[in-house]
């Protein structure tokens, strides 16, 4: 065990690999793609945005609406969506002490589905405009729905999260119903529930941003509660938390924070539940690293993610949600195998 | 939870795969029949079938060879494209249930029945003397076969010749051989008069077809519908993208659609009730103004149930195109 601890990195220096791996995504990301754009030129464009920082780029004006246009919101909305769906993650790990939990549980994923699937379906022309919101909006209903069928069973995390599977699966089998019902709307569907950051723009960063902000700085300042009710909730008691109040408001944001990320980029899996577990491995097992240190890796996991999915094939593309673990598990395996255990 | 992501994903992939997946089974059923009007096939080799009203008959679908004792009265058609050949050759008057998916000719009779994913009970209780499907799923042929119930796949056609052997074959299978030759004459005509009056060399125009949006699927011009296109000397900009997918149909990064500058842009999912994708819509995504078609207002609304099926209809979606082409190229 002592090898392990040598091995763990204190807290500047794992930020400063998080923020460097966040940023070193990002470039590399803005440099690549389908369009060929050359590599110098892009990078003197994006100097130029700097403020007070002018430089002349060959870029001509469809590179530029290539670069600013698809690229580069396309970007932005990765590194938000992976930092949203990480440090949901993170938080329910917490809340329920239980290391496979992820974001897309409790219901979330499930209602998110039903929720697009509804919209798709019978919204009609609407449709396309209503899934985000319809998205959000189902998410946030399956947690609820979760949540309460849980607290009824009793205060355990346990019986939450078994009412959370359970009302999992009776969204998706309402919205496996749904879709039979109207087969023409398959693929659309489909699409959605692979996940996806293709046609990402500027205005949805936008919308989302909001909900990140005040989701992601709620979970951040529960890093110390969390930290105290990993010891179990008579000792948090006596430590003067109340595990339910936390529990609520952790899940809450966690839910608020899923909804977002899946408004805008349909389910990607295996990054709310993998990244925590890197960051743990790396930086020890406190949610006051954790939850941060989740929120920039997670960022940059999912950036270079998409950068995998946008040009491993170019100009075709893979779905994202295939190299996230296609990558990401052996990637996770090595670093499970190098490091040692971590309680959650 | 692990296990329901687990079992979408598997549907959702397949999901995506049915068009690919349909295009390569109609490879088969291309090397098995013969075009319609030829005499080389079977039943059509003796001379009363050549009438197209003797029975029985024995046709060679993409399942293998089907026998057909009698003239059938009570036809099922679970395909929208078989559904509409089943009309034009004349057969309409047989067909006593078409599946959910089927709307056209107005008035055909409508049901429940879905052809992705059939219930065999629900089939036989309309009593069908014949079947037809475009695939052979929940063990369709089998099934049905233990009943006596013909049934004939008729996959997704991978070239027009097979569109056209479709609809010969249909109307030999329900005695109106002659009429079916008929259909398939007119479309021959009417296909080449669209691409005299178009032209058949543009070697400067490109076009994106647009399968979907979000990810934005395309067609490459060794598909069906890129051959269609490729009647007029059109070149695809996913054909960049051939070795990505062995069906034909690329998932396209979308600064490459921009970045490959197509002159047309035919949108297949347009159905604004349906929230398809209109040229409006596609006109005002970021960064598309950049591109010449959207420029040139040559962002095509196609009818989506005619550009996705392979029957009667098509000479309707080649004058579409031939309109298009005919404005790009002046």
């Amino acid at each position: 065990m002592t090898s392990t601890r040598g091995r763990r990195l204190r807290p500047v220096w794992a930020y400063g690999v998080a923020v460097a791996f966040l940023v070193a995504a990002t470039l590399v990301s803005a440099l690549v793609g389908a369009a060929d754009l050359n590599p110098v030129a892009t990078l003197a464009a994006l100097a130029d945005r700097i403020p007070f920082v002018h430089l002349p780029s060959s870029l001509d004006s469809l590179d530029r609406a290539v670069l600013f246009e698809i690229r580069l919101p396309r970007i932005t909305v990765a590194i938000m969506v992976g930092g949203l769906l990480s440090v949901a993650g993170a938080g329910y790990q917490g809340v329920f002490r239980n290391p496979l939990v992820d974001s897309g549980m409790l219901g979330a994923s499930a209602g998110a589905g039903l929720g697009a699937t509804l919209a798709i379906v019978y919204l009609g022309s609407a449709g396309p405009s209503a899934v985000p919101v319809a998205a959000f909006a189902g998410s946030l209903a399956g947690v609820a729905i979760a949540y309460l069928s849980g607290a009824v069973g009793g205060s355990g995390t346990t019986t939450l999260l078994l009412a959370g599977v359970a009302v999992g699966l009776f969204l998706t089998a309402v919205q496996t119903y749904v879709l039979q019902r109207s087969t023409q709307d398959l693929q659309q569907v489909y699409s959605w529930l692979l996940g996806s950051l293709s046609g990402a723009t500027w205005q949805q960063a936008g919308e989302i941003a909001p909900y990140a902000a005040v989701s992601v700085a709620i979970v951040l300042l529960h890093g110390r509660q969390l930290d105290v009710l990993s010891v179990g909730d008579e000792e948090a008691r006596a430590l003067g938390t109340h595990p339910g109040r936390v529990r609520l408001i952790v899940v809450a944001a966690c839910a608020l924070a899923a909804a977002s990320a899946v408004a805008v980029s349909g389910l990607i899996g295996f990054v709310g539940i993998v990244v925590p577990h890197v960051v743990r491995r790396l930086a020890g097992p406190s949610y006051r690293l954790v939850l941060p240190l989740s929120l920039l890796t997670g960022a940059g996991f999912l950036v270079l993610a998409d950068t995998l999915a946008r040009t491993v094939v170019s100009p075709a593309e893979l779905p994202i949600g295939v190299v996230t673990a296609l990558v990401g598990s052996p990637v996770f395996v090595w670093i499970l195998r190098s490091t040692a255990a971590v309680r959650t | 939870m692990i296990h329901f992501r687990a079992s979408t994903r598997t549907l959702a992939l397949a999901a995506m795969a049915v068009v690919s997946a349909a295009d390569a089974l109609a490879g088969c059923a291309s090397a098995a029949s013969t075009p319609a009007g030829t005499a080389s096939s079977p039943a059509a080799s003796s001379p009363a079938a050549a009438a197209g009203s003797s029975f029985p008959v024995t046709v060679a679908a993409s399942n293998g060879s089907v026998t057909i004792k009698a003239k059938p009265v009570r036809i099922v058609s679970l395909a929208p494209t078989a559904t509409e050949d089943l009309y034009a050759v004349g057969a309409g008057p047989q067909v006593v249930a078409v599946d959910q998916d089927s709307d056209y000719p107005p008035g055909v009779p409508v049901t429940e029945l879905s052809g992705l994913t059939p219930n065999l009970e629900a089939i036989a209780r309309y009593r069908p003397d014949l079947v037809i499907s475009y695939q052979n799923a929940n063990g369709l042929v089998t099934g049905l076969g233990k009943l006596g119930i013909p049934v004939l796949i008729e996959p997704a056609a991978a070239t027009l010749a097979d569109a056209y052997a479709q609809i010969g074959q249909i109307g030999q299978a329900t005695g109106h051989l002659t009429q079916a030759r008929r259909v398939v004459a007119t479309m021959k005509a009417q296909i080449a008069g669209y691409v005299r009056q178009a032209g058949a060399a543009h070697p400067g125009l490109t076009y994106y077809w647009e399968l979907t949006a979000n990810p934005f699927y395309s067609v490459t011009s060794s598909t069906f519908i890129g051959q269609i296109v490729g009647l007029f000397g059109l070149k695809s900009i996913a054909d960049a993208a051939d070795k990505a997918s062995d069906g034909g149909y690329p998932e396209l990064s979308e600064e490459y659609i921009i970045k490959a500058q197509p002159r047309i842009i035919f949108l297949a999912d347009n159905q604004a009730a349906d929230g398809g994708q209109t040229p409006a819509v596609v006109s005002k995504r970021p960064g598309w103004s950049a591109i010449p078609a959207v420029q040139d207002h040559e962002v095509i609304g196609l009818n989506d149930d005619i550009a996705s099926r392979w029957g009667p209809r098509l000479p309707q979606l080649v004058a579409e195109i031939a309109q298009a082409v005919e404005r790009a190229s002046g």
